[in-house]
């Protein structure tokens, strides 16, 4: 699995698939991209558990947090995991105890760990790393383009109105898939020394 | 299934564009409205937080503008793009992301005059510095790095003189220093060069030229190539610290790779103003699907006329890089194969006032000040867009006084040549 750059159809199928997301590191501070990931996929339907020690006994949005994977009282498909690079192992070590298995482990925007990437994948699970399934979701369903950004998609059926709580289609025709895009190259050849 | 990769001329009609949710109308609708009602005031509130994906005033975003966005970022390969009201109004929102006051620039001599005053004078009440570099000189980039150099800029095809720049051999400078490496792509556009493949950070256009191409619109994009890391030494705070306009957030941390258009719009376009009119982004979105169709027919008119003008006896000469004798030739196979643009200089043996005769007898060329217009365009740099220069700025910038500057149309080649031909002679 190359984790440097993700086919969109493998990020599409994830995001069809997937209805329960555990947020490990959800944040209820409104100005964290925590927030902000949480806030957009509840409002895209999906069932949302936000996972935070430090915040049990108060709810996000309406949804009571939890101390960890472990407190969740029903199976979840995905974990999306807000912290640090170096804190990822002990998630995936604790996701790895569950019973039944999440489906996806996804890590954050800067967030990377291969080797726990390799042993969540040898269970099975598919991951993802580096990405917001915030801008994923947006970019697939073209939302994203109010903000001038390329989806890298196109589709010549007539837009969805998107209104709270609907599920946007995200089978549009894909341009390129992420890594042939010139700056995903151009970012590769930067980081060459 | 397997994601298909469609082509330029596909995107050029495609990108950003879909059938409108409410009334299906296939070509772009023009928003011509100043705002956009909120769902309820959690809609609101998400929306002015930065959490939703929406439209709020056209100040900071209309969907005619972002069809228009979408399309130069597909076209340009990146992440993302904002449209603004002109180039000049491109240029200074980029860099009011990028520079504080005592901040410096980079720049090439060979530069659209416009942007040499722009930086020259503009830029200096703003406290922002620029130390010139010669385009066919990497090294006088290097030298001109300090440890207060912010950015790079460039033009890809330089605006008078047609020359071509080794967009490759400056990004890696860029790269060096640490700093983004910026092209301004308005005379080769996409569908020539693609900067971002050779390396520029972020790519900024007149919309008003090529890409419009009609000559009725004046707009101006900025491309954010989403290969630049803002936050790795604290040098642009902008993107990397938490920004008090909006409670804290972190840009680029909340917003990843395409955090720099984001900044531009949230913070430039935002508090600067300079917004594009949706009407004018619809016309250039219009002008935008032919563009491969033009740019075609702009190049091979343009180097029809530069051969006739170079065996004509009485130029001195033709300085159009698609010449095999031209000194840029060799880069302009390297960086644009498809063609070395249609704006290009040339001097007569008679010098500065057998110039300005060939500019009034010229029937079908129209002397105004543009380029990249199907009319085919005539002007002379020296007394008009490169006037407020002194002599030797003029000629290293390209516009030296027996200059003549052409922006071929796509009119008949053979009746461009017929117009000059009587014009040199008359
Ligand atoms: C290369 C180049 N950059 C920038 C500009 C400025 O663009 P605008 O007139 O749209 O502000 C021009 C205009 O002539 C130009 O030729």
């Amino acid at each position: 699995m190359n984790h440097d750059a993700y086919d969109d159809n493998y990020i599409r199928a994830i995001l069809n698939s997937v209805k329960s997301i555990a947020m490990v590191g959800a944040s209820p501070v409104n100005v964290r991209p925590s927030y902000f990931a949480f806030k957009y996929l509840a409002q895209r339907g999906y069932d949302m558990i936000p996972v935070n020690p430090g915040h049990v006994g108060k709810s996000l949005l309406g949804k009571p947090f939890v101390a960890s994977l472990a407190d969740i009282d029903r199976p979840i498909d995905m974990i999306d995991i807000f912290r640090n690079s170096s804190h990822i192992m002990p998630v995936v070590d604790e996701a790895l105890k569950l019973s039944p298995l999440p489906k996806v482990i996804w890590m954050q925007l800067g967030a990377r760990d291969d080797a726990a990437a390799e042993k969540a994948e040898a269970a099975g699970i598919k991951v993802v790393m580096n990405r917001c399934p915030k801008i994923e979701y947006g970019r697939l369903s073209s939302e994203i383009s109010w903000m001038g950004v390329n989806s890298r998609t196109l589709s010549s059926k007539r837009a969805p109105i998107p209104t709270q709580g609907m599920r946007l289609s995200l089978n549009r025709m894909s341009v390129g898939g992420g890594e042939t895009a010139a700056s995903d190259r151009a970012a590769k050849n930067k980081s060459e020394p | 299934m397997t994601d298909r990769h469609p082509g330029f001329s596909t995107l050029a009609v495609h990108a950003g564009a879909q059938p409108d949710p409410t009334t299906g109308a296939r070509a772009t609708p023009i928003y011509q409205t100043t705002s956009f009602v909120f769902n309820d005031a959690d809609h609101a509130a998400s929306l002015f937080g930065l959490q939703a994906f929406g439209n709020i005033y056209t100040r900071i975003g209309n969907p005619t503008n972002a069809v228009l966005e979408e399309r130069v970022a597909a076209l340009e390969g990146g992440t993302a793009a904002l449209a603004v009201a002109s180039g000049h109004a491109a240029q200074v929102v980029v860099f009011q992301q990028l520079l504080m006051p005592g901040d410096e620039i980079i720049a090439a001599r060979k530069l659209y005059g416009g942007s040499i005053n722009q930086f020259t004078h503009a830029f200096k009440s703003f406290g922002w510095n620029v130390a010139w570099a010669d385009s066919d000189d990497v090294a006088s980039f290097e030298r001109a790095v300090t440890p207060h150099t912010k950015a790079i800029f460039i033009e890809s095809i330089a605006n008078p003189s047609g020359s071509i720049t080794d967009i490759e051999a400056i990004a890696a400078v860029a790269r060096k220093a640490g700093v983004p490496l910026i092209v301004d792509n308005t005379l080769a556009t996409p569908y020539l060069i693609r900067p971002i493949d050779h390396g520029a950070d972020i790519v900024v256009h007149s919309l008003t030229k090529f890409l419009g191409g009609h000559g009725n619109s004046l707009g101006g994009i900025i491309v954010d190539a989403g290969t630049f890391d803002w936050s790795k030494d604290n040098k642009y705070p902008m993107l990397s610290e938490p920004r008090p306009e909006y409670h804290g957030i972190k840009l680029q941390e909340t917003f990843g790779n395409f955090a720099f258009a984001i900044a531009c719009r949230v913070l430039g376009l935002r508090d600067l103003g300079p917004a594009l009119s949706p009407f004018n982004a619809f016309m250039i979105l219009t002008g935008i699907e032919t563009l491969p169709l033009r740019m075609q027919k702009h190049c091979e008119n343009a180097k029809a006329v530069a051969e006739f003008l170079a065996g004509h006896p009485k130029v001195a000469a033709v300085n159009y890089a698609g010449l095999a004798s031209d000194r840029y030739n060799n880069l302009a196979r390297k960086y644009a194969p498809k063609g070395a643009g249609a704006v290009f200089t040339f001097s007569l043996k008679d010098g500065y006032d057998a110039g300005v005769n060939l500019v009034s007898n010229l029937k079908l060329f129209s002397h105004l000040a543009n380029v990249g217009d199907t009319r085919s365009l005539v002007i002379h740099p020296a007394s008009t867009t490169h006037s407020q220069l002194d002599d030797a700025a003029k000629v290293k910038s390209g516009a030296a006084p027996d200059v003549v500057r052409l922006s071929i149309g796509i009119e008949d080649k053979e009746d461009l040549i017929a117009d000059l031909e009587q014009a040199l002679t008359a």
